[in-house]
């Protein structure tokens, strides 16, 4: 009996592997899916070559004139020439190294809290939540070390932006935690008071937060007390962001299991000692994507200062397309704007993303 | 003092570490802090107002605006009042809400679902959709729509020309308006009755599915009974209508329905916006549904269209319908950036203009505040209603 | 780590709050040591940052010579850009010290907003402008044209009245500043833009091609533009009046900034008390008697101010017309300085 010798085994057929293979499964399984991938591969083909034409082949970069402009394709050299007051609004030139070193700073802390082995994150990070805003605020200010003073009229810019947002994040943080232990607290008044702050911000528009700080909160303060426009913005800013924070932090806290709040107590700790030891420090890392998609949300939304009058990289931007001098290239400077804000808030998304998923697979 | 009551035998904590008192002293401390900040800010404001001589209370409701605004669903000319100015505000905010609402949550649907098609180049092309517009601030959409893409369209004199009847330009889109004329109430009675009709029909139906099983396809006879009952009876009562016609008289175009191009950018950036949203939404409510169930539904021989309408969206439906309220609120929200391109909505009329012209900011903004506050509560409540109405009843 | 953080929210929050009485503006002002000024958010000729964010124009000239006769430095002066929304918001909470930002004089806002109007540096009124291809000539053809106006402006009440009287229908189209104002006018969403004649002269060079449109001759209402601060502080209200007055009362006196120092000398017993030569008019304001030759020096007198900003010495280049003195014909009169 000869020994049982298995057939070889047969390719399969050749429409269903390689290319082919995939272009069957994936892009043309009946007829209507057919004819839709022909007018999707026909609307992208057509539509990326007239956008790479018009923004890359036909554009000018070099000049500093609109009439080094051809006006085939877009005008870079409005942007190019406008770029820096885009970054760094009214700044005086000789101080925009502060700035740069502002940046600098942010980069560095940025990139080491991204790295997955940098030693002693938890000293990093606080120091980007509270030594970072400090510095940076003297830094932009001056008035200390013998840097000249810089009123806050004259930030604009990309650094407006990127100072309101992240003042924003990094002061609605702790309010939010101390709403959201509110809001979850066993006292009903407590709990009531921080229910309505967070319902009342939540359900008005940003843009009558921001027209409330900007006109009626020197009102609201007894004569005397006065403060500047971008830091009433930024109060209201702080208002409005801290209740979306505490909801982001609740959601955080309900997903702790109760077992770890009566383990505490059973241990004999206090209810400060129970949130802050054992509840927050597990919570927070479950919030972080939550906290970089409110981040994104307001870092969209700083855009709306515009409103009242600060000028951030948007309004510095729609006040150029003003300029006698280079009217009618309002499109570049839009997709300029556009490309700036988008490469921030989808970086941030897909960094949130990886995290998502990265502390998703240490939990299970 | 503690461990004196200790030593008389009483194992009782003294009060303040009694945590039911410290609880009540607390809330009492927190209410004093509130009520204290409170009449802290309105003594102020009252103080500083009246230090500067501003004048406080409502009664500028009932003065006479004097200016005029470009689109309102009632009534209104320069000699109605700063109220009335509140409520063509209001409307227009609850149109463009409305209109947004609808278009955002089709579009969404069809981009969510898309997202998931089989077809890699189409689901390719929805992802690359999502990310890109909502990555990108609300405020710029608007502004491109309206500054950028206006600048490109034609003077009223070269409009977009549609059957001499439809215009298309930089004034805005302008279509023949019906107007009825009189015995139309008979058409109105016909369509009551065609939707009257209609949920009989379905009832029945139901009921026939449920005794023996048979379905009958009730779309189409359904559309035929909407449609043609009325327009049988319109003809037969002699057409009571007419349409009317723009024309291009003077400048502009007069009569018909106008959409104006500040409604059309604040629509379109807002419907694209948050349709981009919503197909997540949408994307992550059909994943929630196990494939289990595709894949039973394909067992029964269910078409696509049939496993989607009838297996997957009404399970999807209850992930689907917290958040979708969460955008339809933020929509709403968001409409108020109205008043960068001046559409006149509430907070660029009532809240802009209005306090212009009366300089009474708190009273204002307060009526602003609470009107978006209202229409937030209101919703989420009747979706919660409504989530629970549908929620999963488990054993 | 909670602590550190409110703790810095709070010094972050701290440092920015300085104070200001309600009171007594001029203490407050020189003790900050600079004059809060609201300006326009842009408008050439009277109120315009340039490229490094340094304002000129006749509105911001009119704060410098408030500082300069306060604080005896023109540039001392923080400007803060309004956009017609919030101006006067802006002004009765304290955030500035006083609104010099084309502002009309009427009845509504000098009783019921708590202000008060302390002169008038141009005499305007609203006009029209049109697109020269549209032929329109005068602005009675203008019915059923859509307008384009700024919001909050008495341009919006003003345009109303006019077209109603006049029986003719408009569609208002209304933006936040005055530069989408013109962005809308250029993207031909309408066919008139409305606002004072001088904005519309300022509005025209922004245009891409300032000669296609045209300012049409019909002048449709009053508007005394000037500065405003706040009531109940009658010393500052003084200060900011007779600091425009003494703008005009240089030009009648011939005095000029490049003259001031030999006018010193003069014999004339007007500019003597003007330039404080001669004692004692200073401290009925509360100031030095240098005070109007500080204003003089620095910023010049009221046609030295309007040519350079708004008149032939510019691109506007506007005639003086109802901005003459009053004894060349024109409206600009200042009570006499004794």
């Amino acid at each position: 009996m000869s020994e049982f010798k298995p057939l070889p085994d047969q390719p399969p057929p050749p429409n269903t592997i390689g290319a082919v293979g995939w272009m069957r499964a994936h892009l043309f399984t009946g007829p209507i899916n057919s004819v839709l991938t022909v007018a999707a591969a026909f609307l992208i083909l057509f539509g990326i070559s007239w956008f790479i034409n018009w923004g890359l082949f036909d554009a000018d970069f070099v000049g500093s004139t609109r009439d080094d402009c051809s006006g085939e394709g877009a005008c870079w050299v409005f942007i190019i020439a406008r770029l820096s007051q885009f970054i760094y609004g009214f700044f005086p030139e000789e101080q925009i190294w502060r700035i740069n070193v502002m940046f600098f700073i942010f980069a560095a802390c940025i990139i080491a809290l991204m790295i997955e082995k940098t030693p002693k994150k938890g000293w990093i990070s606080l120091f980007t939540l509270v030594g970072f805003p400090i510095i940076s605020f003297y830094l932009l200010n001056g008035g200390i070390f013998g840097l000249e003073e810089v009123e806050t009229h004259k930030w604009g810019g990309l650094t407006l932006t990127l100072v309101i947002a992240i003042v924003g994040i990094v002061a609605s943080l702790p309010i939010g935690i101390l709403l959201a232990l509110g809001r979850r607290s066993d006292m009903p008044v407590i709990r009531s008071i921080s229910i309505v702050y967070i319902e009342f911000w939540r359900g008005v528009p940003l843009i009558t937060v921001l027209f409330m700080a900007s006109v009626m909160l020197p009102l609201f303060m007894s004569a005397g007390a006065e403060t500047d426009k971008l830091m009433r913005a930024m109060i209201g800013v702080i208002m409005f962001q801290s209740a979306y924070m505490a909801e982001v932090v609740r959601g955080g806290l309900q997903a702790i299991p109760k077992g770890q709040t009566e383990a505490a107590q059973a241990l004999g700790l206090s209810y400060w000692k129970t949130m802050f030891l054992i509840i927050l420090p597990q919570a927070l890392k479950l919030m972080i994507p939550g906290i970089v998609n409110t981040f994104i949300a307001l870092f969209k939304d700083t855009s709306l200062v515009l409103i009242i009058g600060l000028f951030d990289l948007l309004a510095i931007v729609q006040s150029a397309l003003n300029d006698p001098n280079w009217l009618g290239f309002s499109v570049e400077g839009y997709i300029f704007v556009a490309f700036m804000f988008w490469i921030f808030c989808f970086g941030m998304s897909r960094y949130s993303q990886a995290l998502e998923r990265k502390l998703n697979t240490s939990h299970r | 003092m503690a461990n004196q009551l200790n030593e008389q035998g009483k194992a009782k904590t003294s009060f303040w570490n009694d945590p039911a008192v410290r609880s009540v002293i607390f809330q009492i401390l927190a209410v004093g802090a509130v009520v204290a900040f409170f009449l802290y800010i309105i003594n102020n404001a009252l103080t500083n107002m009246e230090a500067r001589g501003i004048t406080t209370g409502f009664a500028f409701l009932n003065d006479t605006a004097g200016f005029g605004i470009i689109q309102t669903l009632v009534p209104f000319d320069e000699t109605y009042t700063y109220g009335r100015t509140f409520i063509v505000g209001l409307l227009n905010t609850v149109l463009v809400s409305f209109l947004g609402i609808i278009l955002a949550t089709v579009l969404g649907f069809i981009i969510g679902i898309a997202r998931l098609s089989k077809n890699w180049l189409i689901a390719k092309l929805a992802t690359v959709y999502i990310e890109i517009f909502r990555n990108i601030p609300l405020l710029l959409q608007i502004f491109f729509w309206y500054f950028a893409v206006l600048r490109a369209l034609p003077s009223p004199r070269e409009s977009m020309n549609l059957g001499d009847s439809i215009f298309f330009n930089v004034r805005g889109l302008y279509m023949p308006e019906p107007i009825a004329e009189d015995g139309f109430g008979v058409v109105w009675i016909a369509i009551f009755a065609a939707i009257a009709i209609i949920i009989g029909m379905v009832k029945y139906e139901k009921k026939r599915q449920l005794t023996t099983g048979k379905t009958f396809p009730l779309f189409f006879p359904s559309l035929g009974i909407l449609l043609g009952l009325p327009l049988i009876v319109f003809f037969i009562s002699g057409s009571p209508m007419h349409l009317e016609y723009p024309e291009l008289k003077g400048f502009n175009f007069q009569n018909g329905m106008t959409i104006i191009p500040e409604l059309m950018a604040l629509l379109l950036a807002l419907t694209i916006y948050t349709a981009a949203f919503i197909a997540e939404v949408v994307r992550s409510g059909i994943e929630a549904v196990p494939h289990g169930q595709s894949e039973a539904a394909n067992a029964l021989g269910l078409t696509n269209g049939q496993r989607l309408r009838l297996i997957i969206i009404p399970q999807a439906m209850r992930v689907i319908i917290p958040p979708l309220t969460n955008q339809y609120l933020n929509l709403t929200k968001n409409s108020s950036l109205a008043t960068a391109i001046g559409y006149p909505d509430l907070v660029s009329v009532f809240a802009g203009t209005t306090l212009n012209q009366t300089g009474q900011a708190v009273e204002i903004i307060f009526m602003t505040m609470g009107v978006y506050l209202t229409l937030s509560l209101t919703t989420s409540a009747l979706m919660n209603w409504y989530n629970k109405r549908i929620a999963l009843i488990e054993r | 780590m909670k602590k550190q953080l409110v703790s810095a929210v709070a010094a972050l929050g701290l440092v920015a709050v300085s104070t200001a009485s309600l009171a007594a503006t001029l203490d407050d002002v020189k003790k900050k040591g600079f004059v809060q000024c609201g300006v326009s958010t842009g408008l050439p000729g009277f109120s315009n940052p340039d490229d490094k964010g340094n304002w000129t124009g006749l509105d911001v000239d009119v704060c410098r010579a408030v500082a300069a006769a306060t604080l005896g430095d023109a540039s001392k002066v923080k400007y803060i850009p309004l956009n017609a929304k919030e101006r006067f918001t802006a002004l009765q909470s304290g955030e500035v010290d006083m609104l010099s930002r084309n502002t009309t004089w009427t009845l509504t806002r000098d009783g019921s907003l708590g202000l008060n109007f302390a002169g008038v540096n141009y005499y305007d009124g609203q006009g029209f402008m049109v697109s020269k291809e549209l032929g329109v000539k005068s602005a009675k053809e203008l019915d059923g044209a859509a307008v384009c106006i700024q919001a909050g402006t008495t341009t919006e009440l003003n345009l109303a009245d006019y077209f109603r009287e006049l029986g003719m229908k408009y569609q208002p189209v209304v933006f936040d500043t005055s530069d989408q104002t013109v962005q809308g006018f250029e993207a031909g969403r309408c066919d008139v833009l409305t606002s004072d004649q001088s904005q519309l002269y300022a509005l025209r060079i922004k245009l891409s091609k300032p000669d296609s449109a045209m300012v049409l001759p019909e002048v449709i209402s009053k508007e005394p533009l000037g500065p405003v601060v706040r009531q109940g502080d009658d010393q500052w209200f003084n200060i900011v009046k007779w600091s425009m007055f003494a703008l005009v009362t240089a030009e009648e006196l011939g005095v000029t900034t490049s003259n001031v120092d030999q006018m010193k000398s003069s014999t004339n017993p007007n500019v003597q008390r003007l330039l404080g030569t001669e004692a004692g008019q200073g401290k009925n304001l509360g100031l030095d008697d240098t005070w109007a030759y500080n204003i003089v020096k620095q910023v010049g007198n009221y046609g030295e101010m309007f040519e350079r900003n708004v008149g032939s010495g510019s691109a506007l280049g506007i005639s003086r017309g109802l901005n003459a003195l009053w004894t060349k014909g024109g409206l600009q009169y200042a009570p006499p300085i004794r």
